[in-house]
C-alpha cells in the first residue's frame, strides 16, 4: 500500500517536470498557430491574445502572394529531387563495394571515407566555390546538387554498416547461378536495404529543404531562390507583418514534419517485414 | 574481424564452378569494386582532397576572385592576430560552446530519463520534444524574434506574469548570446533521441541487483544510470561541440548577416562568410578555416584524452 501511494507521487512529479518542459517546446507552435490567424490590429496586444477574435485563414494565402511563392518551392523541389537522386544512386554502389565486394582497395577507401567525413566544410568551401566559378555554375542551381552525384561520407558510411548486416549467403546464392555482380547487386541487396535507403533518403530531403548555407553562397539571382533563402528575404522586407511571416514559416516547416513521421512509419515497417530484425 | 570482413575464402570460391581460376576471379571482383566505387574515389579527388591543398595555398595567398593574388606567406595569420573582428568572434564562438553545448547535455539528459520512465503518454512526450529540432532554422529565427519580443512578445508577458520584468533579449549585447542559447535549448530533442537509445542499451540485470540490495532511486541513477549513459554523453559533447562551433544560420539570419548589437552575434564561421564572400578576400577566410579547423581538433582531442578519466564502457572494469 505504502510503495503504491509513492509511485504514484512520482509518477505525478514526473508529468509535472514534462508538463513543464512541454509548454517550453510546445508554445512556440501554438504561438505561431495563433499569430498566423490573426488579423493585423491584433498583434500588438497587451497583455497578448491567444485566440484571435476572427480567424484569418487569409493570412496564408496573402503569405503566398507577398512573394514568388511557388517559383521558390519548384526551385527547391527540384534541388531538392536531384540531389536526393545522385545520393540514392551513387552511396549505396559505394557502400555495396566497400562492405560485400572483396577487393584490395575497400579497407583504406573505407579509412579514407572517415577522414572526409571529419573534414571541416568551411575548409573545402572555398576552393570548391572558386571551381564552380570557374565552370561558370555560380549563380546557377547545380553546385547544389552536383556532388551529391559523387556520394557523401556520412550516408556511404550508414549504408556501409547497413550492408554489412546482411547474410553472406544471399549473394553466394546469386553468384552460384550466375548472376553477374550488377545483377547480385541490383535485384537482391539494394531491394534488401530500402529502409536503410530510406532514412538516407529522408535525411537528404530534409536536409536540402532546409539548406541555408548552400544556397546563401550560390544563388544570387532572385528567380533562383530556394523557399528558405525566400523566407529569409522576406523577414527583411516584411519585418513587422509577424501574421505573415507566422503563415509562412508555418507552411515551409510542415512538409518536414509530415514526411518525417509518414517515413518514420514507413520505416518501421521496412525493417520488419524485411526479416533482418 | 579480419576474416569477416574478406568474405571470399578458397571453400566459397570451390563451390563457384563457372570460376576457372582463382585470379581472374579476384581480377573480376577487384573491377567491380573499383566500378562501384568510382563515384566516391572521383568526389574525394575532386570536392575533398583537390579543395584541401587549394584550401592550404589560398591561406597563404593575397587570392580574391577578382585577381590571381599574390603569396603573402603567413601575412594573413599575422594579420588575423591584430584583426579585432576575428577575436570578438573566436570570443563569442567559445562563449557559446562552452555554455550552450554542457547546458544543452544537462537539459537533453535529464528529460531522456523523465521520458524514459514508464508512464502513460510517453509516446506523446516524447513526440512533442522531438518536433522543434525538425523545424528549419530560418523558420525557428523568426518564430523566436517573435517570441522574445521585448514588447509584444510572450515570453516577457509571461516573466513580467510572475513579476519579472523581461530583458531586451536579442536587442541587447548582453542578452543577445543567452537568447540564441535559449534556442539551441528548444532544438535539443535530436540529442534526446541518441540519449533513450543509450538508456536502452542498460541491461536490467543491474537495477535488478540493486533492489535487491535495497538501493534508492537516486543510488540506482548516481552508480548505474548516468556512469552507463556516458558514452552517449561523450558522443553528444563531440558533437556539439564541433557544430557549436560553426553555428552560423541562426546568428546571420537573425542579423542578417552583421552580428549586431555591438558584435555580439558575430561568430567565428559568420565572420568568415564575410571574408569570403562579401569582401572577397578568399586568402585570408581560407586561413580563418585552418585555424578553425584546428581549434576544433584540439577541443576533439582534448574531449577524447579525458574520457579516460569519466566514459565508462559496459564490459570494461573502471
Amino acid at each position: 500500500m505504502k510503495t503504491r501511494s509513492l509511485r504514484t507521487i512520482k509518477n505525478a512529479v514526473t508529468h509535472l517536470f514534462l508538463i513543464v518542459f512541454g509548454i517550453f517546446f510546445l508554445s512556440p507552435f501554438l504561438w505561431i498557430l495563433s499569430t498566423s490567424l490573426k488579423p493585423n490590429e491584433e498583434l500588438f496586444l497587451w497583455p497578448p491574445k491567444w485566440i484571435p477574435s476572427t480567424l484569418m485563414w487569409s493570412n496564408f494565402p496573402d503569405a503566398i502572394s507577398y512573394f514568388p511563392f511557388f517559383t521558390y518551392l519548384g526551385n527547391t523541389l527540384t534541388i531538392t529531387v536531384l540531389a536526393t537522386v545522385g545520393i540514392l544512386f551513387s552511396c549505396p554502389l559505394v557502400a555495396y563495394s566497400l562492405a560485400r565486394i572483396p577487393w584490395k582497395g575497400s579497407k583504406p577507401l573505407f579509412g579514407l571515407t572517415l577522414i572526409v567525413m571529419m573534414l571541416p566544410y568551411q575548409v573545402t568551401m572555398i576552393p570548391i566555390f572558386i571551381v564552380f566559378k570557374n565552370l561558370g555554375w555560380v549563380g546557377t542551381n547545380v553546385p547544389l546538387w552536383l556532388p551529391a552525384f559523387f556520394g557523401a561520407p556520412f550516408y556511404i558510411f550508414l549504408l556501409r554498416q547497413f550492408f554489412m548486416g546482411l547474410p553472406k549467403e544471399l549473394e553466394d546464392a546469386g553468384r552460384i547461378d550466375g548472376a553477374s555482380e550488377m545483377r547480385i547487386y541490383a535485384q537482391i541487396m539494394l531491394p534488401l536495404c530500402k529502409p536503410a535507403l530510406l532514412t538516407v533518403a529522408l535525411f537528404q530531403i530534409i536536409g536540402s529543404w532546409t539548406d541555408y548555407q548552400g544556397p546563401l553562397i550560390y544563388l544570387s539571382d532572385e528567380t533562383q531562390y530556394t523557399l528558405m533563402l525566400g523566407l529569409s528575404s522576406f523577414k527583411t522586407q516584411h519585418g513587422a507583418e509577424w501574421q505573415l511571416m507566422m503563415a509562412t514559416s508555418a507552411m515551409i516547416t510542415l512538409p518536414v514534419i509530415i514526411l518525417y513521421f509518414v517515413v518514420q512509419k514507413a520505416f518501421i515497417r521496412g525493417i520488419t517485414f524485411s526479416g533482418i530484425k | 574481424m579480419a576474416a569477416n570482413e574478406n568474405p571470399v575464402t578458397a571453400p566459397t570460391l570451390n563451390a563457384i564452378p563457372k570460376i576457372k581460376s582463382k585470379s581472374s576471379y579476384k581480377r573480376k571482383l577487384t573491377l567491380y569494386g573499383v566500378l562501384f566505387a568510382l563515384p566516391w574515389m572521383l568526389g574525394i579527388l575532386i570536392f575533398s582532397a583537390y579543395p584541401l591543398v587549394m584550401s592550404i595555398y589560398y591561406s597563404f595567398t593575397s587570392y580574391s576572385i577578382l585577381d590571381a593574388g599574390q603569396w603573402v606567406g603567413i601575412g594573413n595569420y599575422k594579420e588575423l592576430m591584430s584583426d579585432n573582428t576575428f577575436r570578438i568572434s573566436i570570443y563569442n564562438t567559445l562563449y557559446y560552446t562552452l555554455i550552450s553545448v554542457p547546458l544543452n547535455i544537462a537539459v537533453g539528459v535529464a528529460l531522456a530519463l523523465l521520458l524514459n520512465t514508464k508512464i502513460r503518454g510517453q509516446g506523446i512526450y516524447r513526440t512533442l520534444f522531438f518536433i522543434p529540432s525538425l523545424v528549419p532554422a530560418v523558420a525557428t529565427t523568426i518564430i523566436w524574434m517573435w517570441l522574445l519580443n521585448p514588447q509584444f512578445g510572450l515570453v516577457n508577458y509571461w516573466l513580467e506574469k510572475i513579476g519579472i520584468s523581461g530583458p531586451p533579449w536579442l536587442g541587447d549585447e548582453h542578452w543577445a548570446k543567452p537568447s540564441l542559447i535559449l534556442m539551441s535549448l528548444w532544438g535539443v530533442g535530436q540529442a534526446i533521441v541518441i540519449y533513450l537509445a543509450g538508456l536502452q542499451d542498460i541491461p536490467q540485470d543491474y537495477y535488478d541487483a540493486a533492489d535487491v540490495d535495497g538501493a534508492s532511486t537516486a543510488r540506482k541513477l548516481r552508480h548505474i544510470t548516468l556512469p552507463l549513459m556516458t558514452p552517449v554523453i561523450f558522443f553528444n559533447l563531440i558533437m556539439g561541440v564541433i557544430g557549436t562551433m560553426q553555428n552560423f544560420v541562426l546568428p546571420y539570419t537573425l542579423t542578417n548577416g552583421t552580428g549586431a548589437p555591438a558584435g555580439s552575434l558575430m561568430f567565428y564561421v559568420m565572420y568568415l562568410y564575410q571574408n569570403a564572400f562579401l569582401y572577397l578576400k578568399m586568402g585570408y577566410a581560407s586561413a580563418m578555416a585552418w585555424i578553425l579547423f584546428l581549434i576544433v581538433l584540439v577541443l576533439t582531442i582534448l574531449i577524447f584524452v579525458s574520457q579516460k578519466r569519466w566514459v565508462h564502457y559496459q564490459g570494461k572494469e573502471s
